[in-house]
């Protein structure tokens, strides 16, 4: 329906119709922006009130100040001279001032928000036993360095799963009632197993028995010198991690995908449609993928954000040099302020998700266009 | 109770559901059979057990059963004990003390060599200790002088794989190969060597120094399969912890799944009935709680306070109380608060709180129990997750410990197979029987998705 009522307007107002539903989505998008904040800013805020019940949060921003002042007072020139006694209480007495200065003799509350602030700004401390590859200690710096791997893995698998899922779903409504529509029904139920489940058989299938693909890693050791081997490398091992997570999800959304397709396909504008005599691609285009396009879209958040929290799991079984991974990793040296700071990274990568499929909603959803 | 016939009328139309239904109540059979035959602290004990308890079990071998698919049969364990009355003993007076000999036979039928090979010794003497030697004789009559070893106070063993004298002893006559190997090969082995089959004989002839020595000895044989499950890196046998799995799984994956669903639906139909500022609150509420990453909190507190499976089940139901389920019950809700009964309901001046729970809630009951029983294994599989990420529960044997001891153990890789199969599978199994029976559920309360 919503299709014929867009299209009347839009003939008739021309520009100025499209520069309103521009601001309406821009404004849609604001909104959300500002809620999104919100919302990281209560789960920062949550993930620090459960990490300082036990103190840790006040540990962490001790060590941060020792470890400063210790730099500061090792590379000043003018106290080279001074013996190691008297620089230790010079250290001692900095580091007592400064956490007078930070607040850090304060009441619990105002200390929680002064961390909020340092987690939201990234200012994440520094690690107790973890380094990054580049040798520094700074939490900051070894979560960074994950980022790449973790996007580049769930990045190219949650658009994989979409496309496919969307193309095999459209397939199945056409093919409604047929064998492989009713393999996807009876299958659906596979997909309550996560992927690190179906990675673990994958691996010992494709790795442990065939000895075809790598049992995990990014690259292969050594890492090949070339770009384009390099690259080739990294895309043998993403076979099987992508394979996994393709597995644990696919059945679900193409069956409950389809199922929309089907329900959109027996509107009586489509019968229209096919009265008119247009053709099946444009009758699916526009008539059944355009409507269903918004909840699938919806749909596919719950999906990501699903995959997104499996990630420390799902990397470890991979070895995947990932964030997941080094949360797992610090969970094994109990380094807090790893533990912490991926924790907020999560956080942060949930809300740009959302708010990118947000993005894409409100240019989709026509209600959000024409402020209905 | 008519609903309730009706719907198992329903049921037996959906293959999937029975063999959902059928799964469920196997598994539920088995959870109350394993924890009245092996009580919880028995299971604790028995899994958190060391040498003491599974000294005579083999390290990480096989089930039985994989002998029947094997034409080369695997041997099993023979664990023969002198206290059980499985050696034959003779006494006799020797000078101040005396002689004490305990002769061990067993049958070997397998073609493969054992594990290794064992004696545990008791002992109890006065002043000096007992002297042993060990004789062990092949069913063709050879004879192989093992060792000769003085005894000590308590518990004491022999490990022959760990004595370098037999084991020179052993290249010197048979060639390069392993003590057990050594001991049971056939005469002249060729490319392949066979293990010789037949009655062995072990023979311990110990001398005693004062005729009040005790004595008792436990030969072990250890085999290359062991049981219906198999066992693990620390002897253990996995049937404990694939039997007590069961209900651990069943019990999280309930509760987790009940606490939410019931709750979820509760607050919906508090923020509905009440709208304005409440249904608000609820909503944005649940905007935050959905876009809190579950597993790293999970970790966090399972690092900082306490990895009991209680605990990290309390916070999962806390933090997935406000889901997605309430925006979907909400739906429900804003439709049944115009329906006529209610407003009929409020007419005769019910309360706010009885029409929430006698006229919103029970309209959502066919709606919200396919939706607990699909939930039903995705906490069953959170469990497990946070076991392979080692934040399982530090007593209780679960399913996915067993998949982290395998991984940490390098299983995939040695090709242990059985060890990462088993649990998994038995996860497999127990998801896929909840997620059937819910989908079927789904499709018979809610028949608008019937036909689809």
């Amino acid at each position: 329906m919503s299709d014929q009522v867009l299209a009347i307007p839009r003939k008739r107002a021309g520009t100025s119709f499209v520069q309103s539903s521009m601001v309406r989505v821009l404004r849609y998008t604001l909104v959300r922006g500002v809620t999104l904040f919100i919302t990281v800013l209560v789960g920062v805020y949550l993930t620090v009130l459960v990490a300082n019940m036990g103190g840790y949060v006040d540990q962490i921003r001790k060590g941060e100040i020792r470890e400063n002042i210790m730099i500061q007072v090792m590379n000043n020139p003018a106290l080279r001279n001074l013996s190691p006694d008297a620089k230790r209480q010079l250290v001692e007495e900095r580091v007592r001032l400064e956490e007078r200065r930070l607040g850090l003799d304060q009441p619990f509350l105002i200390r929680s928000f002064r961390f909020l602030e340092n987690a939201l700004t990234l200012r994440l401390g520094f690690a107790q036993l973890m380094n990054s590859d580049s040798g520094s200690r700074q939490v900051k710096l070894i979560l960074l360095e994950r980022l790449p791997a973790t996007l580049l893995l769930f990045g190219t698998a949650n658009l994989f799963i979409f496309f496919l899922s969307l193309f095999l779903a459209l397939i199945l409504s056409r093919q409604y009632g047929s064998l492989w529509d009713r393999l996807f029904v009876v299958l659906s139920p596979t997909s309550s197993a996560p992927g690190w489940f179906y990675g673990i058989f994958l691996i010992l299938i494709f790795a442990g028995w065939l000895r075809l693909l790598p049992f995990g890693d990014l690259v292969d050791a050594p890492a090949p010198q070339s770009r384009i081997l390099y690259a080739l490398s990294v895309g043998k091992h993403m076979i099987l991690p992508i394979m996994a997570l393709t597995l644990s999800s696919i059945f679900l959304s193409v069956y409950s995908w389809r199922t929309f397709f089907l329900i959109y396909s027996s509107e009586d504008y489509v019968e229209l449609a096919k009265a008119k005599g247009l053709s099946g691609r444009t009758i699916e285009r526009r008539y059944i993928l355009r409507p269903t396009l918004p909840t699938i879209v919806t749909n596919f958040l719950l999906t990501i954000i699903s995959l997104w929290t499996g990630a420390p799991i799902f990397e470890t079984v991979f070895n995947w040099p990932g964030l997941g991974r080094a949360l797992y990793q610090a969970v094994g040296l109990f380094d807090v302020p790893v533990i912490v700071g991926s924790t907020v990274i999560f956080a942060y990568l949930l809300a740009v998700t959302v708010f990118l499929l947000d993005i894409i909603y409100a240019i989709l959803d026509p209600r959000v266009r024409v402020g209905a | 109770m008519q609903t309730v016939k009706d719907a198992l009328r329903e049921i037996r139309r959906y293959p999937s559901a029975i063999v959902g239904l059928l799964i469920v109540i196997l598994l539920v059979v088995l959870s109350v059979y394993v924890v009245i035959a092996i009580p919880y602290q028995e299971a604790i004990t028995l899994w958190r057990g060391g040498d003491d308890i599974w000294r005579s079990l083999p390290r990480t071998v096989p089930p039985a059963w994989i002998n029947h698919f094997r034409s080369q049969k695997l041997p099993e364990t023979i664990a023969l004990d002198s206290r059980k009355g499985a050696a034959e003993r003779h006494e006799a007076p020797l000078g101040d003390g005396k002689s004490i000999t305990l002769l061990y036979s067993f049958d070997y039928q397998a073609d493969d060599f054992p594990r290794e090979i064992n004696i545990f010794f008791e002992t109890s003497f006065k002043e000096r200790a007992p002297f042993a030697s060990i004789t062990w004789y092949t069913p063709d009559g050879r004879e192989i002088s093992i060792a000769d070893i003085a005894l000590s106070v308590g518990s004491s063993s022999y490990r022959f794989n760990q004595d370098d004298k037999l084991l020179r002893r052993i290249r010197r006559q048979v060639g390069d190969v392993p003590v057990e190997v050594g001991l049971l090969v056939a005469p002249d082995p060729g490319e392949n060597p066979q293990p010789l089959k037949g009655t062995y004989q072990v023979k311990i002839q110990v001398t005693a120094f004062d005729p009040e020595t005790q004595l008792d000895a436990e030969l072990v044989v250890y085999g290359k399969v062991h049981g219906i499950a198999g066992t693990d890196h620390l002897r253990r046998d996995l049937k404990i912890a694939l039997l007590w799995g069961a209900p651990v799984a069943l019990a999280f994956g309930l509760l987790a799944a009940a606490g939410t669903t019931i709750t979820t639906m509760i607050i919906a139909a508090i923020g509905v009935w009440f709208s304005g500022l409440v249904d608000n609150l609820v909503q944005r509420i649940t905007e935050v709680v959905m876009m809190l990453p579950l597993l790293p909190i999970l970790i966090m507190v399972g690092t900082f306070y306490s990895r009991s499976i209680w605990i990290i089940l309390g916070v999962t139901i806390l933090l997935s109380v406000f889901g997605s389920g309430i925006k979907t019950y909400r739906a429900v809700f804003l439709q049944v608060r115009e329906s006529p009964y209610v407003e009929a309901a409020q007419a005769y001046g019910a309360g706010d709180w009885r029409i929430i729970f006698r006229y919103l809630v029970p309209r959502i009951v066919p709606m919200l129990i396919p939706n607990l029983v699909t939930l039903i294994p995705s906490y069953v599989f959170l469990e497990a997750s946070l076991a392979v990420l080692g934040l399982g529960d530090p007593q209780l044997p679960t399913w996915g410990k067993v998949i982290q001891d395998a991984v940490a153990n390098g299983a995939p890789y040695k090709a242990l197979y059985y060890w990462v199969l088993e649990p998994a599978v038995l996860l497999m199994i127990t998801g896929l029987g909840f997620a059937m029976l819910g989908f079927s559920l789904d499709r018979i309360f809610n028949p608008r998705l019937r036909e689809m």
